[in-house]
């Protein structure tokens, strides 16, 4: 464990962060020298930087087992190697949606990409972390890069105040995390993961141990958007900049996975039986309210931020199986649910103009007759977070339900599948209004740029493409989790 | 004679304390980030407790860490009220009532 000179060899396994972090440097410099002379200068850059990293993080950042650095702070294996490769890529994904959008209201600076890359860096920290110290610091930075892009269109009052609300809110949830750490930390005497797992036996947890573990729990939850301590959620998605909503719904859900990972089902994998207690009443208030609010929304975005919550309980259904199997099911509904989310919120920016949100949905009346494409890619994202067979949302609520099912929780079964059917109401609704509905405004017709329309198609293909040959990925997901 | 459970109770207060405050607070933003500070610092003082306790010095320097992102976190807090205050010219917490549903 000790490492006594720093070698490259040494510090090999780190480098999408040692080079993330180069790369946001260079990005800001050139942003600070050349920004005002040539607008999106920085924005390109950003997506060059974020594909290379793709690039040299799959060429040199890959370990062959579980390897820790910088003496147990941080933890290398391939969980955090696929993740990170796809942080890189759904970044990237991202900021070709909207870039559109950022031009349109005349906020495509720099800083936008710098904040885009800083959240990453907090998403990679807190994805490697195998310490408690890790641990915070990654969920910080990714928060407070997270607070500055929700209030990054300054002339809007209403995302100045979906971001107060969600700093005072995650702050709390942050406070809520230090202090359970701090309990963790007294009952076992160590901030390394790795010890608190072993001290943290089976079966002899103590009363100490069980406190800390409630005040983890909330913050866990409160980070998912776990009812009941959802309430942030839909104000920042409906509030917040499109583009910085698609960003939100998205890479951090990876980070958030990787949370409730490393410290709930690694650390504290010995109390096992005493946190999927605590989630299991959480998961079934999240289905039966994200699904039941959504169907009452008239706002796009604040109806896909009620539908991320109802997916935000299947997630934590998979953790509540409690076994590898069921933290690999969980894993793959994430990786699903980010690429639907990528692409539903995506279809709501490349439908945005100047001046025209395109959120609520009356906007979405007769699209097809407008813009078959979008049209066409909301189809099959909305079938798919139904769940209809050929799409990849099916094999996720399958594999979820599956794990449940092996692991004998017969009553959440019976609940997962009830929920899942009344979501189908909501997003069949939009299918109807975008095909079978007169257009009640005089929206213009949606143009958007080239690239992001490819991208669009392409992300579409990948939900039914993955859906018609879903191994790879499962196999994947099965095999990193082991 | 002080000992480790006097340290954890007036922890355990001041955490109460910041999360009855930001809660029962309806009338100032600023009032809010105080209690956030609070808060962070309740748990900073169980870490001291801690890490004195078990002879340890991990819980001191996690405090340092806590200290730096509190400043960090309250900087981004007060510019969000300056573009908040800008928009709206209110800091009332009542007032934050656009988004709904």
């Amino acid at each position: 464990m000790a490492e006594p000179t720093l070698t490259w060899a040494g510090v090999a396994p780190a480098t999408p962060e040692i080079y993330l972090v180069m790369a946001l440097c260079a990005v800001l410099l050139v942003e600070a020298f050349a920004g005002e002379k040539r607008r999106g200068l920085a924005d390109t850059l950003t997506l060059v930087v974020l594909l290379v990293g793709a690039l040299v993080s799959a060429v040199y950042g890959h370990v062959s087992e579980r390897t820790t650095l910088f003496h147990g702070l941080y933890v290398a294996d391939e969980l955090g190697y696929v993740l990170k490769l796809a942080g890189f890529l759904i970044v990237a994904v991202t900021l070709v949606y909207s870039r559109a959008y950022l031009e349109q209201r005349d906020i495509l600076r720099g800083e936008y990409g710098v904040l885009c890359l800083t959240a990453l860096l907090g998403i990679f920290v807190l994805v490697s972390a195998n310490n408690l110290i890790t641990v915070y610091i990654g969920v910080e930075l990714l928060a407070l890069s997270v607070y500055a892009l929700i209030a990054f269109d300054r002339e809007s009052g209403v995302a100045a105040e979906a971001a107060m609300k969600y700093f005072v809110l995650s702050a709390i949830a942050s406070g809520a995390l230090l202090y359970g750490m701090s309990i963790i930390y007294g009952m076992t005497g160590s901030l390394d993961l790795d010890v608190i797992a072993a001290r943290v036996g089976a079966g002899h947890a103590s009363l100490g141990v069980i406190f800390g573990l409630v005040f983890i729990v909330v913050a866990v939850a409160f980070k998912l958007g776990a009812v009941p301590f959802h309430m942030w959620l839909p104000d920042v998605y409906h509030g917040a900049p499109t583009s910085v909503t698609l960003f939100i719904s998205t890479v951090p859900q990876l980070a958030y996975f990787s949370l409730t990972f490393r410290l709930l089902a690694h650390g504290l994998a010995g109390v096992t039986a005493e946190w999927t207690q605590m989630l299991a009443p959480l998961a079934v208030l999240t289905l039966i309210v994200g699904n039941f609010v959504a169907i009452a929304q008239s706002n796009l975005k604040r109806m896909l931020a009620y539908s991320t919550i109802a997916n935000v309980g299947f997630i934590l259904l998979g953790f509540i199986a409690g076994t590898p199997a069921g933290y690999s099911a969980a894993l793959y509904y994430t990786l699903v649910y980010v690429l639907v989310a990528l692409g539903s919120f995506g279809v709501i920016l490349l439908a945005s103009r100047r001046g025209f949100e395109a959120d609520s949905l009356d906007d979405y009346k007769g699209l097809y007759a407008r813009d078959p494409l979008l049209a066409i890619v909301m189809l099959a994202l909305m079938f798919s977070t139904a769940g209809v067979p050929p799409f990849i949302g099916f094999w996720a609520k399958l594999r979820i339900i599956q794990e449940l099912w092996v692991t004998h929780h017969n009553a959440l079964v019976i609940i997962a599948a009830a929920a899942s059917v009344v979501g189908a109401f909501y997003y069949l609704r939009i299918v109807k209004l975008m095909y079978f509905d007169a257009p009640v405004t005089n929206a213009p017709k949606p143009a958007g740029h080239f690239g992001a329309r490819v991208a669009l198609g392409l992300n579409a293909a990948a939900v039914l493409g993955l859906g018609l040959v879903p191994g790879p990925l499962l196999d994947l997901c099965a095999r990193i989790l082991h | 004679m002080i000992t480790l459970a006097h340290l954890l109770v007036l922890s355990g207060i001041l955490f109460a304390l910041a999360v009855a405050g930001v809660f029962i607070n309806r009338k100032n933003i600023i009032l809010l980030l105080m209690c956030v500070e609070l808060l962070l610092l309740a748990a900073n003082f169980n870490f001291i407790a801690f890490a004195r306790y078990l002879g340890d010095i991990g819980g001191q320097v996690f405090v340092f860490f806590v200290l730096t992102v509190a400043a960090a976190e309250s900087a981004i807090g007060l510019a969000i009220l300056v573009v908040l205050f800008r928009e709206r010219r209110t800091i009332n917490v009542e007032d934050l009532d656009t988004l709904k549903g």
